[in-house]
């Protein structure tokens, strides 16, 4: 029962920020413009071929009329416009967020045990140098921006030891591996930046479950080192490292748009950036929302993953 | 949605040694505290480094055009594209211009922007998470799902898109960017406070018949200034990175400055060229300042969490 | 069956012999002494007690035992031994044979000590996977072992996880656990400190019936010396981590030989003992910031009879009698140790002119949740505090005490149709739309000091600032105020300056009270004021508290869990159960009876013999599903029949200003003294 409540709460929580967000990123790319047609034509164009290519858009029309169309249009997969292709956005979009899927996806199966495994080890070694090493390490890794990162590798593995590829983009047709060896090396500057954070919560965990009370009750009982780390103190432990991989999905993403930039890759933060550039609007607006949406999923899976996990809240409260 | 993250804490002092140290009458002043405090830092190596590293760029911010040995804007057109020599430490670029001079001078617009946009974001911060923290109920639930709403997007692309709709400026990034933070540090202190919040200090003001602001500003502030100074540093680091993120992709620091995260999107292309000289110093140098600054900001943290 | 107190002789090794402990922590790179030269033996089948205040370290010496000191502490010296084995020796497989079979420790705060995410039945049935049960019989064991600690329904118990259950279900489980295996040691460290009074009285039966029925011996460490007293034959008293006293416990407590323990002893409110009539003694001075070069006794500086030996040289342990041992120079002149603190209280009484109370409540309720699903807090509270006196407001956890304390302070509306007045006028629900006068007038002393105190303003601001703000003194009239207050408070001026992380826990309360009195407050409400400090300290609080109100003619409402503490403090009492009012009156009455059965059964668990008879079955309702009818029947050993099921009973006035609500008779209600009905 707690655990459905549980499920309709998060459920709902989720669709009203994605509402909220849907408001946010329409105010943004449909208001703060001001005159769209002015933006696109520029400023010496006619007035009248401004009014009518307005009129051509529909953003003459009152705003609350124009998020009504383009939201439901957005809910039904019709994405609009776009300003620059004159071809409709869906397509690009699509497209963009498979390969950016892809990037992603390789930089999350990398990070995501290996961060969680450096912040185990680094508890159970607390204090150590081992410990010091992974976490200054982690930490360091975070704040240097994606494109130093990837500009030194690039440096160093594309141009000096030509070990890998110059670009993202393998060649058309190829095959899952060289897709992954392509995709291997932008992944590096994303990896950096969530490796730190992800290693520190799972060490904050882990240390936090190695000087509990149960802890203190299972070695007490005469287990294993190895019986109480595996039974009693992981579970435990990695439960919160759950919900803080989900919201580092933030960071990936914002990360998308520097690595796809600087390797030439077409995903969706380069595609993004590149409406930014053109003023593009309805192309950034489904670009965004599209990120949005992905951001929020990510999170109500983590939440719904946390939920279930942990028996507090599926198992509901006293009797 | 998800709850504020703030970074990990160190192990725990174990229970027993807690009580063996509470067992004292009159236990150390506050200066001795401080004192304490500062001869920790003073013996962590890596916050040495990191203040070091800072205070470099600092003066090098300040000083720079009177250190750096070549005008950063005079462009040699005869001496393109040299490569590090005795007279240029770090070559010249595709203008001719010292690359040695133009890092050391690159400091300082970053070192404006990113600050000030650290400072915006912790005084916006401070106030709203005061205010959401103290107030809770409707007025807190309601704040928290725009917040929530606002941070699903990444910052780079927030500010991607006010920054190109309102056209570029230094202003315009240290605004986007300090109120961004100011979202993210609210919720830090807004935690910190919920945390006060049900101390019974804060009945026994309220049995005095203290208001609101008065509660808020002199009875709750000064106890969360702890994690606000913490997060403070660890926003800067942060800062660094969205003003030189933004710089490379055009939408930062405009030129003419010798900006680095400007000069490595200008220069960029040329690397495949052979011409590494006229990226990777500045590279070099936006990796060095980040870290410093996170150096710092670990050191401060680790020092007020014991 | 044999009892507690009656030792198990045995040829064979002892099961825990402690030689010469010496223990240390390393603090911010120096060593910091916490145990000295503790030697101790129990005997197979023995109980023995350990017994002294916070900081003693008395837990560092349960930790050593189990060989689970923290990173940072060692054993620099002497040797630990459990049933023959040399325990600080063992390598990491002998000492997990050590903790399957030898020992087993039950903690004080047993919801921590239970995995979260992991089903009770797997809990203790991992007990017995370690001890090398096969698999197909672990978990029928754990089952039995479940039933065996009294929980009824262990079956459903088996599958739910901790979250789900009581404070006092859960122990009972980690104490099947500890028991599961028969143990030759069982070290128990404050086990029933967290626990309401009626459930730990339970607790300890069960823990003494098992013990009996096993034979294992107990280490009972805590430093509520009742508890103590009851389960334990022999007791050691630990004082700044050195063994100051040892012996038979009922022989010791009765005539202590140290002047320590004297000193404590005399810090209780014994039975008899008023504040009208005596002030409590307390232990001057505080425990020594370090045990490093220390030559002479311990105890040396805070001692009424200390000379220039016991400054010199460290008194070793001598024998007292047979089986008792004391560390000090002069044990025989110890039970004539001079008081530090006269016996008489300061000054005679105000009198105060009483015409009428100074709260009155009536019909006063707080329910929580929603219509649907209401939670009753309190219902229909209604009682009258008067000048000069203090009403003791006794009850468990659920009872209300620190709603209703809430509600009269105006930190929680109450419901609309209750009255709460002061000095008869009528008083706005939240404290926010109170007058400046009412909120000097009517104050509170918190429980723990360190939330009650904000740390970052210094005592002088902590103090003047209600004298400001609900006084509106300023300059000169305030400074002299000031002086004034915290000489009456007894609290040096030079504490002025100073932040609370710098005081004492006592020092700290001493502040919040002097914050509470700074406004001339006619009622204060003191909300377990004392649990959050040593005894000794508490003492002195006690003291404080009643030169106050005989000074100043204040009224208290003291809620406490303490029986014996609100028995000395009071002049009436009131006792909450679920919410209601059940019994109200002069203290004196209310204790000895005739009296309500829960009030009854409350004096029974805080009685010093073990196995009394009068114990309450089960645990305390949740407020969201009162019982029908009266709400304590479900518990009531006196229950009559039916009739406690539907109706319930209305508060009637028996004797003189003595309420009780129950639907028994004057002479079939219990007394204190044991006069019962079958």
């Amino acid at each position: 029962m707690g655990l459905y409540r549980a499920i309709l709460y998060r459920l709902m929580l989720a669709v009203i920020t994605l509402w909220l967000l849907s408001v946010i990123v329409f105010a943004g790319c449909q208001i703060l413009p001001g005159d769209v047609g002015r933006a696109i034509l520029g400023p010496f164009a006619d007035a009248r071929a401004v009014a009518a290519l307005n009129h051509q858009l529909g953003v003459d029309r009152p705003l609350l009329a124009q998020y009504w169309s383009w939201i439901t249009g957005m809910l039904r997969g019709n994405m609009g416009m776009s300003y620059t292709y004159r071809a409709p956005v869906a397509p690009f979009i699509g497209h963009a967020l498979v390969n950016s899927l892809k990037l992603a996806g390789i930089a999350f199966v990398l990070v995501v045990p290996l961060g969680i495994l450096g912040g185990v080890v680094a508890a159970l070694k607390v204090n150590t140098w081992i410990d010091r090493t992974i976490v200054i390490a982690g930490l360091s890794a975070t704040v240097v921006p994606e494109f130093v990162s990837g500009i030194v590798f690039i440096m160093v593995f594309s141009i000096w030891l030509r070990v890998f590829p110059l670009t993202a983009t393998p060649p058309a047709n190829a095959g899952v591996f060289t897709q992954i060896y392509y995709l291997l090396m932008p992944s590096i500057p994303l990896f950096m930046i969530l490796f730190g954070y992800i290693a520190r919560m799972a060490r904050a965990g882990m240390i936090e479950a190695l000087t509990s009370d149960y802890t203190r009750t299972a070695v007490l009982k005469g287990l294993s080192y190895r019986q109480v780390i595996w039974r009693h103190v992981l579970r435990n432990a990695l439960l919160p490292t759950i919900t803080v991989i989900a919201t580092q999905c933030g960071y990936l993403i914002g990360g998308l748009v520097v690595v796809e930039t600087l390797f030439n890759y077409h995903g969706i933060g380069s595609l993004i950036f590149a409406a930014a550039k053109a003023k593009d609007f309805p192309m950034l607006a489904a670009g965004i929302l599209v990120i949005g949406v992905v951001y929020v999923g990510a999170n109500l899976i983590a939440d719904l993953l946390y939920s279930a996990l942990n028996p507090r809240i599926s198992f509901g409260g006293r009797e | 949605m998800s709850a504020s993250v703030t970074p990990g804490t160190e192990t725990p002092m174990p229970a027993a040694s807690q009580q063996a140290a509470a067992a004292r009458p009159a236990l150390e002043t506050p200066k001795s505290i401080q004192r304490d405090r500062i001869r920790l830092l003073l013996r962590s190596p890596l916050f040495i480094a990191g203040i070091i590293i800072l205070l470099f760029w600092v003066i090098m911010a300040i000083f720079g055009p009177l250190i750096a040995p070549y005008n950063a804007d005079d462009t040699d057109l005869l001496n393109t594209l040299t490569p590090p020599s005795a007279d240029h430490w770090f070559g010249t670029d595709q203008f001719g211009r010292d690359v040695f001079s133009r890092v050391i001078v690159g400091s300082r617009d970053i070192l404006v922007v990113a600050p000030l946009a650290t400072l915006l974001g912790t005084v916006v911060g401070t106030i709203l998470g005061l205010i959401t923290g103290y107030a809770r109920g409707i007025t807190d639930d309601i704040v928290s799902r725009i917040v929530d709403a606002f941070l699903a997007l990444p910052l780079l692309i927030i500010a991607m898109l006010v920054i190109t709709a309102l056209g570029i400026s230094n202003t315009t990034v240290i605004v986007v960017i300090g109120l961004s933070f100011g979202l993210i540090v609210g919720r830090t202190v807004r935690a910190a406070v919920l945390g006060e919040r049900d101390l019974d200090y804060i009945a026994a003001a309220n049995l005095r018949g203290e208001k609101p602001l008065y509660i808020m500003f002199v009875e709750i502030l000064p106890n969360v200034m702890p994690p606000i100074l913490v997060e403070t540093t660890v926003r800067l680091g942060y800062a660094i990175f969205t003003v030189a993120s933004l710089s490379f992709l055009g939408l930062g620091i405009q030129p003419p400055s010798p900006d680095w995260g400007l000069s490595i999107s200008q220069n960029y292309g040329l690397i495949g060229g052979g011409f590494w000289w006229t990226v990777l110093f500045y590279a070099v140098a936006i990796g060095s300042l980040v870290i410093g600054v996170n150096l710092t900001a670990e050191g401060v943290q680790s020092v007020i969490d014991a | 069956m044999p009892d507690a107190l009656s030792p198990i002789q045995d040829t064979h090794a002892a099961a825990l012999d402690v030689r010469d402990l010496d223990i240390a922590y390393r603090v911010r790179g120096r060593d910091r002494q916490v145990i000295r030269g503790v030697s101790f033996r129990i005997g197979r089948g023995e109980t023995f007690g350990l017994v002294g205040e916070s900081g003693c370290g008395k837990s560092t010496v349960a930790l050593a035992v189990t060989r689970y000191l923290p990173a940072n502490g060692r054993v620099r010296a002497g040797g630990i031994h459990i049933a023959g084995e040399d325990a600080l020796a063992m390598d990491a497989a002998a000492l997990r044979r050590l903790r399957t079979r030898s020992i087993s420790m039950v903690y004080q705060d047993p919801g921590r000590a239970l995995n979260p995410s992991i089903r009770i039945g797997q809990q203790v049935a991992e007990v017995f996977e370690i001890a090398g049960v096969p698999a197909s019989e672990r978990m029928d064991r754990a089952e039995a072992m479940l039933a065996r600690v009294r929980i009824v329904d262990a079956g459903r118990v088996m599958g739910r996880y901790p979250h789900q259950l009581s404070g006092g279900m859960l122990q009972r489980v980690v104490i099947a656990m500890a028991l599961a295996v028969d143990p030759t040691l069982l070290i128990l460290d404050e086990p029933t400190t967290a626990l309401d009074a009626t459930v730990e009285a339970e607790v300890l039966d069960l823990i003494e019936t098992l013990r009996a029925e096993m034979g294992s011996s107990v280490l009972f460490i805590g430093h509520n010396l009742a508890v103590i007293s009851r389960m334990c034959a022999r007791v050691g008293v630990l004082y700044a981590g050195t063994l100051v006293e040892e012996g038979p416990t009922r022989e010791l407590f009765a005539g202590p030989r140290h002047p320590y323990t004297v000193g404590l002893l005399r810090c209780l409110p014994q039975a008899g003992l008023s504040k009208h009539k005596t002030r409590l003694d307390t232990i001057p001075g505080f425990l020594p910031t370090t045990l490093a070069g220390l030559r002479g006794c311990v105890f040396a500086e805070r001692c009424g009879l200390a000379q220039d030996i016991c400054r010199a040289e460290e008194p070793p342990l001598i024998p007292v009698s047979a089986g008792r041992l004391s560390r000090c120079h002069f044990h025989e002149q110890a039970p004539s140790l001079p008081r530090s603190t006269p016996p008489a209280p300061l000054t005679d009484r105000v009198k105060t002119p009483a015409f009428r109370p100074v709260i009155r409540a009536a019909g006063v309720g707080k329910t929580f949740g929603s219509p649907a699903a209401p939670i009753y807090a309190l219902r229909d509270i209604s009682l009258e505090i008067w000048p000069g006196e203090t009403l003791g407001l006794v009850g468990e956890s659920g009872s209300g005490k620190t709603t209703l304390a809430k509600l009269l302070l105006g930190l929680s509306p109450p419901d609309p149709d209750g009255v709460i007045e002061l000095n008869g006028q009528k008083l706005a629900p939240v404290a926010t739309k109170r007058q400046p006068a009412e909120l000097e007038a009517l104050q509170i002393v918190f429980q723990n000091p360190d939330a009650a105190l904000n740390r970052s303003q210094t005592i002088r601001g902590i103090i003047s600032r209600p004298m400001r703000k609900l006084g509106g003194y300023r300059g000169s009239a305030l400074a002299e105020k000031l002086s004034g207050l915290m000489s009456h408070i007894r609290l040096a001026e030079r504490y002025l300056p100073m932040r609370p992380r710098q005081l004492s826990g006592g020092l700290k309360q001493r502040v919040a009270i002097a914050r509470a009195f700074a406004g001339d407050p006619r009622i204060v409400v003191c909300d377990e004021p004392t649990s959050a400090l040593d005894v000794s300290v508490q003492a002195a609080i006690l003291n404080l508290l009643a030169d106050l109100q005989a000074e100043q003619g204040v009224s208290y409402l003291f809620v406490s869990h303490d029986l014996r503490v609100v028995r000395y403090i009071s002049d009436r009492i009131a006792v909450l159960y679920l919410g209601r009012l059940m019994e109200i009156g002069p203290a004196e009455s209310v204790f000895l009876g005739p009296h309500h059965p829960y009030t009854e059964s409350l004096m029974a668990a805080s009685a010093e013999e073990a196995g009394s008879s009068l114990r309450l079955k089960g645990e305390i309702p949740s407020a969201m599903r009162p019982p029908s009818g009266c709400v304590f029947h479900t518990r009531c050993p006196r229950k009559i029949g039916a009739i406690c099921e539907e109706q319930e009973p209305a508060l009637i006035q028996r004797e003189g200003d003595h309420a009780i609500r129950c639907h028994l008779e004057r002479d079939q209600l219990g007394r204190a003294d044991g006069a019962r009905h079958a």
